[in-house]
């Protein structure tokens, strides 16, 4: 174990390096500098700029002197707002937080109930519905839900209002977020419930006289819980890049909106600021993940 | 029942002696060829694919989403050559610009071509679809942002499979310190989070490719799609390389390919005609899934403003566009929307369909 949480400690941390590599001398390979505005400054003053910021030193001292400053905390300025990039995006992540965290929860939960109920009654109608929608919700985008949620219920029935910061509704755009995930999650669950119910400790259980409702909870179910948290990794991810357009959609001020925003406005410190806090995000959950699954099971060995 | 009586039953009984006068001449003759055919109780001999086809067959979900995906593919195939409209037109009468007719609602005329064909008395085309704020067509733009999205699922889909299929393969089958360098590679590629990489790479390559292919060929299919199609060759391949990774070493140790070393058969040769036939089904299906997550990739990213170029469509982008007058014409959000997850829908049930009749695991 301990060996095994040191290589997958040390494969996060250079996937982390990777990415900020990538990130920053993709980002270098835009032609045109940050100083080159609409309105044409004199090579004397950008040369002055380009070297109060640095930007006359070769690309891999730059890039050392970034992640230099990104140890300590110092993630820049947005090269459009002059704004402080750390400030901006821990106000926004607070609001991406709160929604991309409530979709994850309810998909979690709603996604292990529906999937156990369609392993129980097995090909009886309740399975068949639950199949039904998980099917269809696999196979719809979540722009393409947002935009149609947004459209029906808040414009056309008006029974959700419009998005306000001051009075925030999550209804919508959770729902929005968290469908894809609940369907992949009940799929997975159902599954392995079926898996673990024709498992021979659980036969065992119910010839001991266990009651059934012990037998799925205590026997069955905690068992076919183990795949669902390999997903948790990958559903972090899936939130994280699908609050992007439903942020954008419903007009809320999180981090994944003012991501689309910098890079429609070719924000490029804030888009390398942005893909570094979310890609870090994603390669802690899915450290998480893994280490996790293992705890869980201890007969998962990695080889 | 006397003594005498009960010997003669149970001689009878135990006797396995036959009475011959029950039997003729007829019933000592050779059978002939055709009785022996009866007695031949053996199934028509089956490949692997025909017993695949036929479960397929069976699969009422499958099979409804091969009719559906066929009547797609058809009418964006056939549908450009009796629609008088094309996609970047905007509608014109007679040669004129027609201002009137944006914004139209399905089947309607604008008032211009009302006029063109009360006085000409010539039926012109109608628009199925309406058409959009530019006056543009709509059941066209949709035609071909159907194109547009399929045909990136299909060419993703194939590229993910050469790539992958030959690292897969060598990786695999060569072992040892090659396949141990090989998949860390896959390793930490696989690690890094795909969507946030494709956005970041289709910024920078859209901003870096414009002056390269400006002016040739690849400029009308638009820096997006390019970027796109780069980013997809570079990521997306790893999943697959695994799995046939995975297989081939399963399938390496199996007798016959021992057999077939032995006898000095080529390396080439033994992965082309005796490992690679065996990974098949997995290959198929594989494949098959891959088709609509390129294209739910894709609409994602068109519907961030980094897709096609204009005046090229894809279904994404056209529900992107129909977002800003969503409220007053829902109709040309719903319609690329529907067929987005219709598509995606059909592929998804085909490919379960496939895995369920092609996966010998299965059977």
């Amino acid at each position: 174990m301990g060996k095994y949480l040191v290589k997958r400690v040390l494969l996060a941390i250079l996937s982390v390096i990777i990415i900020s590599a990538i990130t920053f001398f993709t980002m270098n390979l835009i032609p045109g500098g940050p100083f080159n505005k609409e309105k044409a400054a004199s090579p004397e003053t950008i040369r002055l700029l380009e070297e109060k910021y640095n930007l006359d030193k070769p690309v891999g001292q730059q890039y050392l002197m970034y992640m230099n400053n990104l140890l300590h905390g110092d993630w820049g300025v947005s090269l459009k707002t002059t704004r402080d990039i750390w400030t901006d995006i821990s106000s926004k992540f607070s609001v991406s937080a709160k929604l991309g965290g409530t979709a994850a929860i309810l998909a979690i939960i709603v996604g292990v109930v529906l999937g156990s109920a369609a392993a129980l009654t097995r090909n009886r109608l309740p399975d068949r519905l639950i199949v039904f929608f998980t099917t269809l919700g696999t196979a719809m985008p979540s722009f393409v839900l947002a935009t149609l949620l947004l459209l029906v219920f808040c414009l056309k029935l008006g029974w959700v209002p419009v998005w306000n910061a001051e009075s925030p509704n999550y209804v919508l755009p959770v729902i929005a977020l968290s469908v894809y995930p609940m369907a992949y999650i009940t799929r997975l669950t159902k599954t392995s419930m079926l898996d673990s119910l024709n498992q021979d400790y659980v036969r065992t259980a119910r010839a001991k006289g266990v009651p059934r409702g012990k037998v799925i909870f205590m026997h069955a179910l905690r068992n076919a819980l183990i795949p669902v948290i390999t997903y948790v990794g990958p559903m972090v991810a899936y939130i994280l890049t699908g609050s992007m357009v439903v942020e954008n959609i419903f007009t809320i001020g999180g981090l994944g909106s003012s991501f689309v925003t910098s890079i429609t406005n070719r924000d490029y410190t804030m888009i390398m600021a942005t893909t570094m806090f979310l890609a870090i995000l994603m390669v802690i959950a899915n450290l998480i993940t893994d280490i996790a699954y293992k705890l869980v099971d201890p007969r998962i060995t990695f080889k | 029942m006397n003594q005498e009586e009960y010997t003669y039953k149970r001689r009878q009984i135990l006797s396995s002696q036959v009475d011959l006068s029950k039997f003729n001449a007829k019933d000592f003759e050779k059978a002939t060829d055709e009785e022996k055919r009866q007695q031949d109780v053996m199934g028509e001999s089956t490949t692997f694919f025909k017993d695949g086809m036929r479960r397929l067959r069976k699969n009422p979900l499958a099979m409804g989403s091969i009719i559906v995906l066929v009547l797609i593919i058809a009418s964006i195939i056939i549908a450009p050559h009796f629609c008088p409209y094309s996609y970047d037109q905007i509608i014109t009468v007679n040669g004129k610009r027609d201002k009137s007719a944006t914004n139209m609602g399905p089947m309607e005329f604008s008032k211009m071509e009302q006029k063109y064909m009360d006085e000409t008395g010539e039926e012109l085309f109608p628009h199925l679809f309406g058409t959009d704020s530019l006056g543009r067509d709509y059941f066209i733009r949709v035609i071909y942002g159907t194109r547009v999205s399929l045909s990136v699922g299909v060419v993703a889909a194939v590229m993910v499979l050469i790539i992958g299929l030959l690292y897969g393969s060598i990786a695999g089958y060569f072992g040892g310190t090659v396949d141990l360098i090989m998949m860390r590679i896959v390793d930490i590629i696989y690690s890094l989070p795909d969507m946030l990489m494709i956005i970041l790479l289709s910024v920078v390559l859209n901003e870096t490719l414009t002056p390269l292919i400006s002016g040739t060929m690849l400029a009308k299919l638009g820096t997006n799609m390019i970027s796109m199609f780069i980013v997809f060759a570079l990521l997306y391949w790893v999943g697959m390389a695994r799995l046939i990774r995975g297989q081939i070493l399963t399938i390496k140790n199996n007798e016959y390919v021992l057999a077939a070393r032995c006898i000095g058969t080529k390396n080439g040769r033994i992965l082309r005609k005796h490992i690679l036939p065996n990974c098949l089904s997995v290959i198929i299906i594989t494949t098959a899934l891959q088709v609509p997550s390129a294209i739910f990739t894709e609409s994602y990213l068109s519907f961030l403003g980094l897709g096609v170029s204009r005046p090229l469509t894809s279904l994404g982008s056209l529900a992107n566009d129909a977002r800003g007058a969503m409220q007053s014409y829902p109709l040309r959000l719903v319609i690329p929307a529907v067929i987005i997850c219709l598509i995606v829908l059909a592929l998804n049930l085909l490919g379960d369909g496939l895995r369920d009749a092609f996966d010998s695991k299965l059977k």
